[in-house]
């Protein structure tokens, strides 16, 4: 177990996309960037599969407790939500149900055509 | 820093990931119930939340890697990705666009302040990628953080329902749909039932984050 490898490279691509977004004064986040370059150096063979899998992987995994405390954060603006909640709740549920039933039907009618 | 928020978010997070590994629900999802209970605490003992985040930014830090890490299931699923390069880039383009001009319009339409149009509108991706680009745009991080999971949650609870009355029995367009509507929760719920329709919404979940990054920033300036 040499995680090291696995971890540098994660953490090099992710200080590499967020170097680019600074740079370039991009709106896109730098770990997306990071995402992206990575995926690149893996189709082009530059980093293996194997250097990065299980590291990858652990961060995937385990992503979910790391919202908590962003989330948390949503105690400083209960006033807003109090006071935004028709607009809030109300785009919520509906552009759920739209997006959802949009896809589905576009690419079912794709999907009809070429069958 | 003291390692008293940190140790707070992991001791509730743990607890209700058991709870969750349980009894799996909706309303069991760990994240949402760690957020409110978390949130009750620091209200009990008067702490305030820059105390708190003082020492659970460390978390929050990883969320960059994380992000970065989503790389090697998206190159894992490459060839589901060629298979069906066609679907899954309609299905991106028509419901990544729609899940944020939707979201940004009613939310304006039922008199949502600029804040909140811009907190929302990236509501149908993954939390990580959310929180990043609401952070870029100007938005409300923390209230994006928790649509998105309200969000997901919609999509776990009543997506695949809401599917059988629209009569959509395809399974990649079930699965483009549960990715690009409700990301990681919604792809949870869809490879309970078909394996296939999972692959794809989770690749659709992915794919979706990177397609909604590139256009929201540049969308929002023009409809701002």
């Amino acid at each position: 177990m040499r995680p090291y490898r696995g971890l540098a490279i994660i953490f090099g691509f992710y200080a590499l996309g967020e170097f680019t977004s600074f740079a370039l004064n991009l709106t896109i986040p730098g770990s997306v960037l990071g995402m992206l370059f990575l995926l690149g150096a893996l189709l082009t063979g530059a980093i293996r599969l194997e250097w990065v899998e299980s590291e990858a992987e652990l961060f995937v995994r385990n992503m979910s407790v790391m919202f908590v405390p962003p989330g948390v954060g949503i105690v400083t603006y209960i006033g807003l939500i109090k006071s935004q909640a028709v607009p809030i709740f109300g785009a919520l549920v509906i552009s759920f149900v739209v997006t959802l039933l949009v896809t589905a039907k576009t690419v079912d009618l794709l999907r009809r055509d070429e069958r | 820093m003291n390692p008293l928020g940190i140790t707070l978010t992991l001791v509730v997070f743990y607890l209700f990931s058991e709870l969750h590994s349980r009894r799996r629900a909706f309303y069991t999802n760990p994240v949402l119930l760690s957020i409110i209970t978390i949130a009750v605490i620091l209200k009990w003992f008067g702490i305030p939340y820059g105390s708190y985040m003082d020492s659970a930014v460390i978390l929050k830090f990883l969320l960059g890697p994380a992000v970065v890490s989503l790389a090697v299931p998206v190159y894992k699923g490459r060839d589901t990705i060629r298979a069906y390069s066609k679907e899954i880039a309609l299905g991106i383009a028509v419901g990544g666009t729609v899940a944020i001009l939707s979201a940004f319009y009613i939310a304006k339409l039922l008199g949502g302040s600029g804040e909140v149009l811009l907190s929302i509108a990236p509501k149908s991706v993954t939390t990580a990628i959310a929180i990043g680009i609401s952070e870029k745009i100007g938005g409300i991080p923390a209230l994006t953080a928790v649509l998105v999971i309200l969000t997901g949650i919609m999509g776990n609870a009543i997506g695949p329902e809401l599917l059988n009355l629209a009569r959509v029995r395809d399974r990649i367009a079930r699965g483009l749909a549960m990715g690009v509507g409700s990301h990681g929760l919604g792809t949870a719920r869809i490879i309970l039932e078909d394996e296939l329709a999972g692959a794809v919404s989770g690749l659709a979940m992915a794919l979706n984050g990177v397609f909604t990054s590139l256009l929201l920033p540049y969308l929002i300036e023009i409809l701002k």
